[in-house]
């Protein structure tokens, strides 16, 4: 049997994500397929196919999947579940959206958000924000998982151009639309656009907290995500107090980040935040409150007035020779 | 139009877990236990809807042991006009649980589910769209605000990208996040007056519905834990640090 791994995309390129869960999907079965389903997406099927861990594309075209509705899209994948053991897609948005729902359809419990895979039917993946590592055995016969992204590389391309490796045949599988149920519509979408990196792939992320006090003084964080080209993120007091966009949220009930450098500042460290952060390879908090939870897993903390620390901290950057990017 | 609303309690949000050392799960006695955060909003968004004219009825369930009906207790109190409890020994999974909640529906046939994003304690955000497929209902996920128009209801959904607005046919299921509206506190005279609402108590096994676990519960660790780092006392030596030591900048 095969893996079906669920892409996703915006109908013309690929969200990175999708690699990840092309790794986690080849270590459960090396026969990995992958579904791209959109409107107007050949480019998407292009890149799909370039990875070398791929091993077939399905493509399906219908204006009832341009936006991705849940309602649309589970019975196009409930229906080609049928030829697979494991329906697979990264534990974001995007795939908390639908796979419950796939799931259900196929009287399935679900894994989410796992971390490891110990086998073809145990995963470990975290409960309670992070504070435990589960590790379940599903009995079911089919098994619908979400995999959390950062825990697993993203699957390289086979360096091959895709259209070398598309002339060999049998890679692209066109997919008939099935019949949607029309009980949803999409309506906008609104996107933050940003020339810095992604918060969820970026390599220095710089976060700030209800210390900030205010979207103004949030360019202090900017200035500096700029000089270490890095992603702005942000702890849920900020986001609620409307200082910055929910995209931009860390932790449990935002995203999850694991990148080289993660840069606290006017965070407290609620469990919640750490929920989304504390995997980062270094850890640097700067708060005023020598006692701030977030200084126990900092590898470097400074307390300090951040009014005072941030405008030093991007001299102290001007003054270097290189940055690395 | 009636609303159900769907409530669980969970080990409060507050609360530092602590592992079983014989690895079968998390200390939960003498712990303090809450209402799951987002059910509030919930609860909070359909007594609102009620308030506004928009809804005749709210009904609050909950799936669990005997205790679990503190959080029905508490929505009442905040303004669901009755409860139900479906009584359940141990756990049930979110499929389990969406299979109960279907019963429910049936029953009481209310045009608007609603439910938390996510369960704090499992984690899985499952049990809304897992209810919203069996019933063969469009779902709002994630929802940071909802209006009803006419015989639709418009969902700003919080997603990767930003926000996603979209329009789903009633009834409808919609899991709410933390933002969708600021949860109200009960005060001590309705709390005395939610005494006197109804809890309708209902066996699980008496739905007939099939909740046996599907997913086996091997073993419950700790996470590995991170090791304390170093106090810097200047801006120019974090710099020093990051470009020298750790490397990274
Ligand atoms: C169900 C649930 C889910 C949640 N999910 C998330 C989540 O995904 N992400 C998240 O972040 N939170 C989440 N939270 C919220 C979380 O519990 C905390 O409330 C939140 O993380 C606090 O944000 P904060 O650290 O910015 O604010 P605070 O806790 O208020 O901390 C502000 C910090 O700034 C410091 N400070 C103030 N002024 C200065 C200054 N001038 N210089 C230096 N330091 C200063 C203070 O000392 C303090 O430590 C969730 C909560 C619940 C209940
Ligand atoms: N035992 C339960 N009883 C009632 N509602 C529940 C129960 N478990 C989960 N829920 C609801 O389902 C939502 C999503 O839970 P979950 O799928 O576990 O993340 C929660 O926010 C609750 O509204």
């Amino acid at each position: 049997m095969a893996v079906l791994l669920i892409a996703e995309h915006n109908n013309s390129t690929l969200k990175v994500y999708t690699l990840n869960a092309i790794t986690a999907a080849s270590e459960i079965d090396k026969e990995v397929h992958v579904l791209v389903a959109g409107n107007k997406c050949e480019n998407v099927v292009k890149e799909v196919a370039a990875v070398s861990l791929v091993k077939k594309v399905l493509h399906s075209e219908s204006s009832d999947y341009e936006n991705f509705l849940a309602e649309n899209l589970s019975p196009l994948i409930v229906k080609l579940a049928e030829r697979y053991t494991h329906i697979i897609s990264s534990a974001n948005t995007f795939g908390k959206n639908f796979m419950p729902r796939v799931a259900a359809l196929l009287d399935t419990s679900q894994i989410s958000d796992i971390i490891k895979i110990e086998s073809s039917d145990t995963f470990v993946r975290p409960i309670y924000a992070g504070n435990a590592l589960v590790t379940v055995k599903s009995n079911d016969k089919k098994k619908c998982i979400t995999i959390r992204p950062t825990s697993f590389d993203p699957a390289p391309s086979s360096g091959e151009s895709a259209s070398e490796k598309l002339k060999k045949g049998t890679l692209v599988e066109k997919v008939e639309p099935v019949a949607v149920p029309n009980i949803s519509k999409f309506i906008k979408r609104e996107e933050t656009k940003s020339e810095r990196p992604e918060l969820g792939t970026a390599r220095i992320v710089i976060a700030g907290g209800r210390g900030l006090q205010s979207k103004e003084n949030f360019k202090l964080i900017n200035d500096i995500a700029d000089k270490l080209n890095a992603a702005v993120g942000a702890s849920r007091a900020a986001v609620d107090a409307g200082y910055i966009s929910n995209d931009h949220q860390v932790g449990q009930t935002g995203k999850v980040v694991v990148p080289d450098l993660y840069i606290a500042v006017g965070i407290s460290g609620a469990i919640q935040h750490l929920a989304g952060m504390k995997e980062s390879k270094v850890i640097v908090a700067i708060n005023k409150d020598g006692e701030a939870p977030i200084f126990s897993i900092a590898d470097y903390s400074l307390e300090a007035d951040l009014f005072k620390a941030l405008p030093e901290f991007l001299e102290e950057l001007n003054k270097l020779n290189t940055i690395q990017k | 139009m009636k609303i159900l609303v769907v409530v669980k309690r969970v080990i409060d949000y507050n609360v530092q877990i602590r592992v079983k050392e014989d690895g079968s799960g998390v200390h939960t006695d003498n712990v303090k236990m809450s209402t799951n955060p987002p059910d509030d909003n919930a609860v909070e968004e359909a007594v609102k809807l009620k308030e506004a004219g928009k809804a005749k009825e709210v009904v609050a369930v909950t799936i669990g042991d005997e205790k679990a009906q503190e959080t029905v207790r508490k929505a009442l109190a905040v303004g669901a006009d009755r409860g139900v409890h479906v009584k359940i020994e141990g756990d049930v999974e979110p499929l389990g649980a969406a299979k109960i909640l279907k019963k429910i529906v049936e029953k009481e046939k209310p045009e608007l589910v609603l439910l938390g994003k996510q369960a704090i304690d499992d984690d899985t955000a499952q049990r809304g769209q897992m209810l919203a497929a069996i019933l063969g209902w469009p779902q709002g996920t994630f929802a940071s605000k909802l209006e009803i128009k006419n015989k639709v209801l418009e969902v700003i959904r919080e997603v990767d990208e930003g926000l996603e607005t979209i329009e789903i046919n009633l009834p409808a299921v919609v899991t709410c996040d933390l933002r969708l509206n600021e949860p109200r506190y009960a005060s001590l005279p309705n709390i005395m007056k939610a005494k006197k609402k109804s809890i309708e108590q209902i066996i699980a096994k008496d739905l007939g519905v099939d909740i046996a676990h599907r997913l086996q519960q091997l073993k419950v660790e700790e996470p590995p834990k991170r090791k304390g780092g170093i106090k810097v006392t200047s801006v120019a030596e974090l710099v020093d640090k990051l470009k020298n030591e750790a490397k990274v900048i």
